[in-house]
């Protein structure tokens, strides 16, 4: 727990330095009421409005972590979310809507993970290609309109309460948790690891390289499910066109504030969940404080470009350089170290 | 020429380099000895700008230089082949040999012209390939050659090699050192690393001994003998060096059979081959690189598909290598970096790697256990590690030799492969890794040692194959195994016809 903790220090302490920051500029920030039985307040909507990057996080994390990128989440997304409407409109029931929203995740990260783990194709254009693609299979499903739907028990999924606390909020934590403990209390995250660090000696070491990654891609398309499931409950509708946009940049952005590296290998869930709620402090801030719209992506990006020039090794090692050269001068001529 | 004084270089847990010295003077190879983790690699690092020193001063004739980048040392003058050879796998072995210095016209690569240039590069060193294929492509030996061309024209005042040969059989061995020779003669000053010390008495004119990051001595060659070397390297002597062996190759042992190979291989890559192995046998592999010994070893643990295996109970399906490793097989490969390690994980996790994966993953290793198993082979091995946790990409060279081999002594094979195990091992881990097999052998473990060092083979082998020209062409047993009929059976083309 202590270790833990330790690593997680650079994300915990950026999330208090934006936490601040927005604190400053809204003084409101932090209030937490109990309205109805329900907390509302600006952090709380952040847990609520994270619940979609954060749930695409946890999967783009494992994936990552076998040196692939998943560029289809937020149009798979968009598929379940249709899924989900068209059969809760096609009176298949809570149940049923849910399970098949599901199986298309997970056939979703089924295609991906065949593309690149027996096909071998990279990654970045395997996904690509359902990145493209699905929102016309979205389309298709919702018959290019928004299909709405009226279901009190699946739009409590999306805008309900547990014990005082967003449905999307819960979800996404277990979910969270879940991922984790099934990396850490099996082996699964010391083989994902090795499989991103090097495919080839980790096959001949005997591990089973092309169904683990299979498999992150199936976690990764599962996560996009959950994530389409709650988007579409909270509007009570599926949009093929909106649902998802671009999140998948967010979710990659996520895991990379989380300190994970895009060369794969040692990864942290808990890190990217810290990043995905860093990044939409960032976006309610901006929001709260008031910003004319036309600013938020630039403040955004400045924020985020901030962020990961401060956990750069590059800028560690030159700080800790300056600070060394501070503390006893060395002569000139002595500068950082280059990577052999 | 070059003069080196007090150079310090820290690592998290390791002083790598205590106040080191060291001097090279022109036209003379200068050996740089020492054991494996003895900061070897880590004073040329240093040296080329590849690690910036924590103390001390390097000076070229005279002047203070402090490389900040590979490439800075390379404007002065020093080229280097590191032991871990870093070329990009994906560009062409004329891309490779020419990087940086591309012939160009009005800012265009001149194709052909670099082509040649290339050609000209790899030429004294007997290396007919084609130049415009991906280096990736070829063998670890040929990508050591590349690496050598590349380091020789990059080298105009300083040359360093560490660990040239370690790949590399005796025919390549005898042409890079002509080639060292005569840059010798042209007044360059060349750094040479070896483990092999017949090599060490054979090129060089002085030597260096590092021990624990610390300088030990600087002598004449002619000054000391082999003892005395390893004396200095180690610090003590050495019981027992590799020549006399426990194997007794006078008399042929029957074994009972325990696994039987057929039809392995395909025309154009090997054989194909049979394969008897018999329990608690030793099977060696000589041949010259690209003679298709990694390939047959290949066939063998299901890397590649291609015959049948079949033990006393029936056939054993070996077509990949989780099967092969199902049925009980192992496998060492040659290419440690590319291959062997997973370089960010610890050395704990490397070496549990292959039993964790044949448990599932449903069944992890209790970090106890894991431990456990590190510090045993961490202490047999002999593993020069400041801690089971260090990443195994940090340590040294021949360590993180250690580390691939200690995978699979721990998952207790019934027939272990090993493609040239002690490539990058010092002589006294050599010694003891070549105890460590016979006492397995004893154990009744089977052994395909694959190897360029012909008396690691006479050493171990209860039987020695001879691959030539991808096929599997006589096979030497008791009083045969010997440095000369294993010679001329690899040799044997040659004398008969003209080769390329
Ligand atoms: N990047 C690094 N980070 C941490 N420790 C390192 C690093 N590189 C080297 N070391 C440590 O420094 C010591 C010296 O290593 P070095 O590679 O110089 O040994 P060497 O003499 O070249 O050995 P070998 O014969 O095995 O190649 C070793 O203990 C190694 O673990
Ligand atoms: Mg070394």
């Amino acid at each position: 727990m202590q270790r833990t903790l330790t690593q997680l220090a650079p994300q915990l302490v950026t999330l208090a330095a934006v936490v601040l920051l927005v604190w400053v500029v809204f003084p409101g920030f932090l209030d937490i009421r109990l309205v109805d039985g329900r907390l509302v307040g600006p952090v709380i909507d952040i847990l609520k409005r994270g619940a979609p990057v954060a749930l695409l996080a946890t999967g783009m994390t494992l994936v990552i972590a076998t040196r692939g990128i998943d560029l289809s989440v937020g149009t798979v997304m968009a598929i379940c979310g249709a899924v989900a409407a068209w059969a809760i409109d096609g009176g298949f029931g809570l149940g049923g809507a849910l399970a098949l929203a599901i199986v298309a995740g997970l056939v979703a990260g089924l295609w991906n993970g065949t593309l690149v783990a027996i096909v071998g194709i990279q990654p970045i254009v395997a996904t690509l290609i359902l990145m493209t693609a699905g929102r016309g299979i979205a389309q298709l499903i919702t018959e290019g309109r928004i299909l709405t739907f009226t279901h009190d028990g699946f739009a409590w999924l999306g805008s309900g309460t547990l014990l005082a606390v967003p449905v999307p909020a819960v979800i996404w934590v277990l979910t969270g948790i879940a991922a984790a403990l099934l990396m850490r209390r099996t082996a699964l995250g010391l083989l994902v690891e090795a499989v991103g660090i090097n495919r080839r000696a980790a096959a001949l070491a005997g591990v089973n390289a092309t169904v683990l990654l299979i498999a992150v891609y199936m976690a990764s398309g599962l996560c996009a499910a959950l994530a389409g499931i709650i988007t579409a409950a909270d509007i009570r509708g599926a949009d093929a066109n909106n649902a998802g946009l671009w999140l998948e940049l967010d979710a990659i952005l996520a895991v990379v504030i989380g300190g994970n590296s895009l060369l794969g290998g040692r990864f942290s869930v808990a890190a990217s969940l810290i990043g995905a709620m860093i990044i939409q402090t960032i976006d309610t801030g901006i929001l709260l404080a008031g910003f004319p719209s036309e600013y938020n992506l630039v403040i955004k990006a400045a924020l985020v470009l901030v962020i990961l020039v401060l956990q750069s090794p590059r800028f560690a090692a030159e700080w800790r350089t300056w600070r060394a050269a501070r503390a006893e001068p060395r002569p000139a001529g002595q500068v950082q170290e280059d990577a052999p | 020429m070059l003069t080196i004084r007090s150079l310090t270089k820290r690592f998290p847990g390791t002083l790598a380099l205590d106040d080191v010295r060291f001097d090279l003077r022109a036209g003379e190879v200068h050996a740089l000895l020492g054991e494996n983790g003895a900061g070897k690699s880590t004073l040329i690092k240093c040296l080329t700008g590849a690690y910036r020193p924590d103390g001390g001063e390097i000076r070229l004739d005279g002047a203070k230089i402090a490389p900040r980048s590979t490439s800075e040392a390379q404007e002065l003058g020093i080229g280097t082949v590191y032991q871990e050879v870093n070329l990009l796998p994906n560009l062409t072995v004329a891309q490779n040999l020419c990087f940086g210095r591309e012939p160009r016209r009005a800012g265009m690569i001149r194709t052909r012209a670099m082509t040649r240039a290339a050609q000209d590069m790899l030429d004294p060193y007997g290396l007919d390939i084609d130049v415009t294929r991906d280096l990736g492509h070829y063998s670890v030996a040929i990508r050591q050659i590349v690496a050598i061309a590349r380091a020789v024209a990059l080298s105009g005042k300083v040359l360093i090699l560490d660990e040239p040969t370690a790949s590399l059989d005796a025919r390549e061995v005898k042409m890079l050192f002509d080639v060292v020779r005569g840059l010798k003669a042209r007044g360059l000053g060349i750094v040479f690393v070896s483990h092999f010390l017949d090599q060490v008495f054979d090129l060089s004119d002085r030597v260096t001994v590092l021990r624990n990051g610390r300088h030990i001595v600087t002598e004449d060659i002619a000054a000391l003998d082999r003892l005395s070397l390893i004396e200095h390297m180690l610090g003590h002597a050495l019981e027992t060096e590799v020549a006399d062996h426990a194997t007794s190759h006078d008399a042929v042992i029957a074994r009972p059979e325990m696994l039987t190979f057929r039809g392995m291989g395909r025309a154009g890559v090997v054989g194909p081959f049979d394969l008897d192995v018999g329990q608690g046998e030793v099977v060696g592999l000589a041949g010259l690189l690209g003679s298709g010994r990694t390939e047959s070893a290949e066939y063998l643990f299901g890397l590649r598909s291609g015959g049948t295996a079949e033990d006393i109970k029936g056939p054993i399906p070996i077509d990949t290598p989780r099967k092969a490793i199902a049925a009980g097989f192992g496998f060492a490969p040659e290419d440690r970096k590319t291959d062997g390690i997973v370089a960010e994980l610890s050395v704990r996790e490397n070496i549990a790697l292959a039993l964790q994966a044949r448990r599932g993953w449903a069944r992890p290793m209790p970090r106890a256990e894991q431990q456990r198993l590190a510090r045993m082979y961490i202490e047999r091995l002999d593993i020069r590690t400041s801690d089971a946790e260090k990443a195994v990409g940090d340590l040294s060279g021949g360590n993180q030799q250690k580390v691939v081999l200690a995978r699979w002594l721990a998952m207790n094979p019934r027939f272990l492969i090993l493609d040239e195990p002690t490539r990058g091992i010092d002589v006294g881990a050599h010694a003891e890794i070549l105890r460590l097999i016979h006492e397995l052998v004893g154990e009744g473990m089977s052994l395909l040692v694959i190897s360029s060092e012909l008396d690691e083979l006479i050493a171990v082998a209860d039987r020695v194959i001879v691959v030539r020209d991808r096929a599997h062409v006589a096979e030497l047993t008791g009083a045969e195994i010997r440095a000369d009929t294993i010679v001329r059976a690899i040799a044997r083309h040659d004398e008969i016809g003209e080769v390329a």
